[in-house]
């Protein structure tokens, strides 16, 4: 039997089909009672700002998974060239790949153009991206580098908005972090006050915020020089399990203190003095 | 302005089981907004507040609205920041472009209508108003309304934004045909004044910047050296 099918040419654009599909699956779940597996998030604290000579990126280092931190020790601060970064709040694989694909992208057209690439291209590379997919790619990234015009520093939003600011903070601990850039942010600061002023902005994300923790990893470009410090500072430290000889290889011991870390000041014992009533034994059926 | 209910259900759906994460992580990026043209013979003065908002976070706070399209053509963005950046950066190159192959500056009328033609062609997608001026050889100083849904209308005299709607009566009260230049920048600076005090999503400094034959001058009021209109 013939059947008479029309070709259809290929529709253009993003394909939102598979939304309407998780949007019925997830109401679904609901009714069950149980809920659609969660995408790792970075909660994250970032920050940039712009220093006499360049530019301080920082960043926490936590991941989490819903409530669950998945990742300790995980980085936020993305290579793009090698005089530009990116910190990256958000999902934690927008993030990665956008930044990856835009890395990639810059290093093609560097080679094309023969010179090194500029902020600015960065910046409408990712911008453009990330309003072709209005939104949908939940990638909120802090983008600073030093070019051949100067240092900049750029705060790009998921649905594609950007602003070229002296200091940006983004993620959900950047309120913390923006109340101290706010406070003591002077521009045209020395190396060492600048991240000084990043690393403090970090830290009171890692402490007021429930979605930031860990350690603090700050990026430093300058003309001709990037210095990557990871971590900069250890702001949480784990305890040091205690370890017995015989497991010395696979330490399986607790966090208990021993006896006498904490000073004793005075002892009392009071003796109870119980009578026995009655004491009877019943057997147990082992058969 | 509400544009993030329009555009992402999905989001907003997700994002409500955790409520750690509060709402101004996932909001779009709005330019809350009070935007200003007015035409004056011989040029055009054009004013904006500086507040960029996420939900009830102030994302920037000395944002520049009044974007250069043309040496002698702006245009004030309010609305979706991401949907206005994209738009004007798309009117940029078409301008650019139109300009070099008529080896002329372009005219005023020609951005608006290519504002309106991306703005009433997407109209379902986007939520932007805006307001284009500037100065051309053939029209002098001219203003065009571009509002949501993609309408062109030529007006001596616009306002627009969020903020806009505190200070239709101060307009419709103190604007007169017929104002030379530093009375529209004194016009403006006051009617933004008003609109920031009113408006919870406009604030911060107001920018002015005046277009005319021989070129464009930009001014920055700061918070403290606003015009005060209330007493008490």
């Amino acid at each position: 039997m013939a059947t008479l099918s029309v070709s259809q040419p290929p529709v253009a654009g993003f394909s939102f089909e598979n939304c309407k599909r998780n949007a019925a699956l997830q109401t679904e779940v609901n009714k069950l009672g149980c809920s659609l597996p969660a995408a790792r998030k970075t909660g994250t604290t970032i920050c940039g700002i712009v220093f006499k000579d360049g530019i301080v990126l920082g960043a926490d280092t936590r991941a989490t998974e819903g409530m669950i931190v998945a990742d300790k020790n995980c980085s936020k601060i993305h290579y793009i060239s090698p005089n530009i970064y990116c910190c990256g709040a958000g999902t934690a694989a927008d993030t990665e790949m956008t930044t990856q694909i835009i890395s990639s992208n810059l290093e093609l057209h560097s080679l094309s153009t023969g010179r090194l690439p500029r902020v600015a291209t960065a910046n409408r590379m990712l911008k453009q991206m990330l309003f072709r997919y209005q939104g949908y790619i939940g990638a909120a990234l802090v983008l600073g580098g030093v070019d051949c015009v100067g240092p900049h520093l750029y705060s790009i939003y998921p649905h594609g908005s950007t602003d070229k600011l002296p200091y940006v903070t983004m993620g959900s601990g950047s309120l913390a972090a923006m109340a101290v850039f706010e406070d003591r942010y002077k521009p045209d600061m020395e190396e060492e006050d600048a991240k000084r002023l990043v690393r403090d902005a970090i830290a009171a994300g890692i402490f007021n915020d429930l979605g930031s923790g860990s350690n603090i990893d700050l990026c430093v470009i300058t003309k001709g020089k990037v210095d990557y410090l990871r971590p900069h500072d250890e702001a949480n430290k784990k305890g040091v399990r205690r370890v017995n000889e015989l497991e010395a290889l696979h330490p399986t011991g607790d966090y208990k203190y021993k006896r006498g870390t904490t000073a004793v000041l005075t002892k009392a014992t009071t003796p109870l003095n119980l009578e026995v009533v009655e004491e009877t034994v019943q057997t147990m059926d082992t058969s | 302005m509400a544009a993030a209910a329009t555009m992402m259900p999905f989001g907003q759906q997700i994002s409500s089981q955790n409520t750690l994460i509060p709402d101004w992580t996932s909001k779009e990026v709005s330019t809350g907004t009070t935007i200003m043209a007015v035409e004056y013979d011989g040029g055009v003065v054009i004013g904006a507040d500086s507040r960029t908002t996420t939900g009830a976070y102030i994302a920037n706070r000395v944002t520049d609205k009044l974007t250069p399209i043309h040496d002698r053509i702006f245009c004030c963005r309010s609305g979706s920041a991401a949907d206005t950046q994209a738009i004007a950066d798309v009117v940029t190159y078409q301008l650019g472009f139109h300009s070099i192959e008529l080896d002329e500056p372009p005219l005023v009328e020609t951005a608006a209508n290519l504002f309106r033609s991306s703005c009433y062609r997407y109209r379902e997608e986007l939520t932007a108003g805006i307001i284009v001026a500037g100065w051309d050889r053939r029209g002098g100083g001219q203003v065009y309304s571009v509002p949501i849904g993609g309408m062109l209308v030529r007006q001596p005299v616009s306002v627009g934004g969020s903020g806009s709607t505190y200070i239709y009566g101060f307009m419709d009260s103190n604007y007169k045909p017929g104002l030379n230049k530093e009375q529209c920048l004194e016009l403006t600076a006051a009617a933004l004044s008003l609109a920031m005090e009113r408006d919870g999503s406009s604030g911060g400094v107001v920018r002015l910047a005046s277009i005319s034959e021989d070129g464009v001058e930009r001014r920055c009021i700061l918070g403290n050296q606003l015009p005060k209109f209330s007493t008490h």
